[in-house]
């Protein structure tokens, strides 16, 4: 009999490596998080830190055969989905976990109309009979906001503006009514007001159908929206976690303090000096030994160029990878 | 306007009158023009010397085809654009050449406009080349100079764009764009494409170069709390039109047209326990092939009447603010 407060994810020490000319580079190394039932978790970081690469792990979707899980667990509904064949996979994928992704054109193909794409589904994990299966894909239009569904489910993605196109990627992740739904960047290739539309129609079927999220995004406005847990990621590792009013208003990590009071907001003032964090992200072939976010920050010791620190507790759930985290002062963040 | 008795620094540096942007769209077997595309219809605006305006608006409201007209990448259809004297929509070529040197434009994505083949060092000498500016050494000296203002090494001339970061890539960019002096620079979509803590190196220097070097931009972004950030006055678009513009303060503070109020109640606040009361528009833009009649807005309004159906408002003077007039172009007192 499972826990019903049990996690309905639990990822951990993911180690997922890619293959290059240059060597092996592990673009996840380390990452532990857990994702609870019918809740939001946002992934935040910057080009490169291995977001992506974390959905991708989760799912079994790397490209090969470059990319593989070198190590670590992806505890899911009392499996280790590391573990799976490719063939047990497929019934996990799609029926009890969704895909949003970024870009809705790419993720649809051109050829096929919507009605073909979102039978698919059906037809892989539901049913046999084609006319039901377009049926149901009519229904699942009309639950994602889409007008006159059943003159659209014979059209074509082109005919489809953008805030409708990733309405239909977000029909076909739910179509199982999975348990989990990775959405990547689902919101960045559109405008606000669309944005709005989408992220208010993801918060609708979570509260409807209970599945829980993991969010991926670069954007912090978005992810204190509708998270209700942060992973913020640096150089494929974790360098902070924990409940969203937490990481916003009480971050620990220099990388989190630097982003939270870097970004221009509303309500401050206008043409003053932002706060910078200065130079780059390293490259994931030549990391330094020690801490990954070194080169970059204001508070480093000698300490932090020789050893990497590890994730420890800061109380309430709140987890931050630094050495010196006990000796930062509360940090100002504008509402 | 009172400019006759203000200071010179609220003097016109640019003025765009009326200007339309119709591209034709082409169909059939002799691919002959079936409709048009009304990318910009009948935008009026002045950008003062000095000052930083910040353009804004959705996906195809003709936000980067303005700027595109502005720096004559575009031929307008109609309009005026006219900046030291001339009217530039109507020039030639060789005729627009000179200006070139006083407009200049940063574009969105660093990879794409700067020339993979050449080393950085001849990407930026280029622009003295074409308008014949000073002997090899001085053109050199101005480049190191130039990689000095916007803070990369000296090195950096004989390296290849691939070389560099998005946010160094950027500045390589923008170092083009400053090379001849420029007065007025066309920023499209500058730092959308950085991560969030690059943007705010970017945007920092962009403000110190405004400042070193008495730059006006045009700041082309979707970004509002971006463009809020670096801009003192906004001007909002939408379907080709001027809805709203006011200044930066006061475009946020108390925002006048129905479109803006749902741009800026659409923005996704950085903080956890601020849940605003959002207006979500319903619906998408509308094609600029087949605008709606009257105002362009009345499909998506939360407030349209019969009237906006029919009649297109006209830009109107709601209030003025420390000498920065609002305008909208709504029909109704909202």
């Amino acid at each position: 009999m499972p826990d019903p407060s049990a996690p309905l994810l639990e990822v951990r020490d993911l180690v997922t490596a890619f293959d290059t000319d240059a060597g092996q580079v592990r673009a996840v190394d380390g990452v532990s998080f857990v994702v609870h039932k019918g809740k939001t978790l946002g992934i935040v970081g910057e080009s490169g830190c291995g977001k992506s690469v974390t959905a991708l792990s989760i799912n079994r979707l790397l490209p090969k055969p470059m990319g593989k899980i070198l190590g670590g667990q992806v505890l899911f509904e009392g499996q280790d989905l590391t573990q799976l064949s490719p063939e047990q996979m497929l019934k996990v994928r799609g029926a009890r976990i969704g895909m949003i992704f970024q870009e809705p054109m790419t993720a649809l193909n051109p050829l096929h109309r919507i009605g073909r794409q979102l039978s698919e589904i059906f037809l892989l994990h539901k049913t046999k009979d084609p006319r039901e299966a377009l049926a149901m894909s009519v229904e699942m239009l009309r639950l994602v906001g889409i007008p006159s569904p059943e003159i659209r489910v014979s059209e074509y993605p082109h005919q489809l503006s953008g805030g409708m196109r990733q309405r239909v990627v977000i029909a076909i992740a739910l179509a199982c009514k999975p348990a989990l739904v990775i959405a990547d960047e689902p919101t960045t290739a559109l405008d606000v007001t669309i944005q709005a539309q989408i992220l208010e129609l993801m918060k609708n079927l979570q509260r409807e159908m209970g599945m829980s999220i993991v969010l991926i995004t670069h954007d912090l406005g978005v992810i204190a929206e509708v998270c209700d847990e942060v992973v913020v990621m640096y150089a494929g590792r974790i360098a902070e976690r924990g409940p969203v009013l937490e990481i916003f208003e009480n971050p620990k990590h220099p990388y989190t303090r630097g982003l939270l009071q870097s970004i221009p907001r509303l309500d401050s003032p206008r043409k003053v000096k932002l706060n910078t964090i200065e130079g780059m992200v390293p490259g994931l072939l030549d990391l330094p030994t020690g801490c990954r976010f070194q080169n970059r920050c204001p508070h480093r010791n000698a300490r932090c160029a020789e050893v990497q620190p590890t994730v420890e507790s800061v109380g309430d759930h709140h987890d931050v990878a630094c050495h010196r985290w006990r000796e930062l002062s509360p940090l100002e963040v504008r509402s | 306007m009172s400019e006759k008795s203000a200071d010179q620094s609220r003097l016109p540096l640019l003025e765009i009158r009326k200007l339309k942007m119709y591209f034709p769209v082409k169909g059939g077997v002799f691919m002959t023009a079936k409709a048009q595309c009304k990318a910009v219809d009948g935008v009026s605006l002045v950008i003062r010397a000095g000052e930083t305006v910040g353009l804004v608006g959705e996906s195809g409201c003709g936000k980067s085809t303005l700027g595109k007209c502005i720096v004559r990448l575009n031929q307008p259809t109609s309009g005026e654009i006219l900046f030291d004297g001339a009217d530039l929509a109507k020039l030639s070529r060789s005729e627009m050449k000179p200006h070139r040197r006083n407009i200049q434009m940063i574009f969105q994505d660093p990879a794409d406009s700067l020339n993979s083949r050449h080393t950085v060092g001849n990407i930026l000498e280029e622009p003295f080349i074409v308008h014949g500016i000073g002997s090899e050494a001085e053109r050199r000296a101005r480049v190191n100079e130039l990689l000095r203002t916007v803070g990369l090494p000296a090195g950096a001339a004989e390296r290849f764009p691939f070389e560099f970061s998005g946010g160094q890539r950027q500045r390589i960019g923008i170092a083009r764009a400053i090379a001849l002096n420029p007065r007025l620079v066309v920023c499209d979509e500058p730092v959308s494409a950085l991560d969030v803590s690059i943007q705010s190196q970017v945007l920092n220097l962009m403000l110190d170069l405004q400042r070193e070097l008495k730059l006006s931009y045009l700041f082309i972004a979707h970004d509002l709390a971006v463009v809020k950030h670096i801009s003192d006055r906004i001007v909002v678009m939408y379907l080709g039109h001027v809805v709203e513009t006011a200044s930066a303060e006061e475009i946020y503070r108390s925002p006048r047209h129905p479109y803006t109020r749902a741009l800026i109640s659409a923005i996704p606040v950085p903080n956890p326990r601020k849940h605003r009361d959002r207006i979500i528009l319903q619906g998408d833009v509308p094609s600029p092939i087949n605008p709606p009649s009257g105002c362009p807005f009345h499909t998506r309004c939360p407030h349209v009447q019969e009237r906006c159906r029919v009649e297109k408002p006209a830009l109107r003077t709601v209030a003025t603010t420390a000498g920065i007039e609002q305008q909208v172009a709504c029909h109704f007192d909202l």
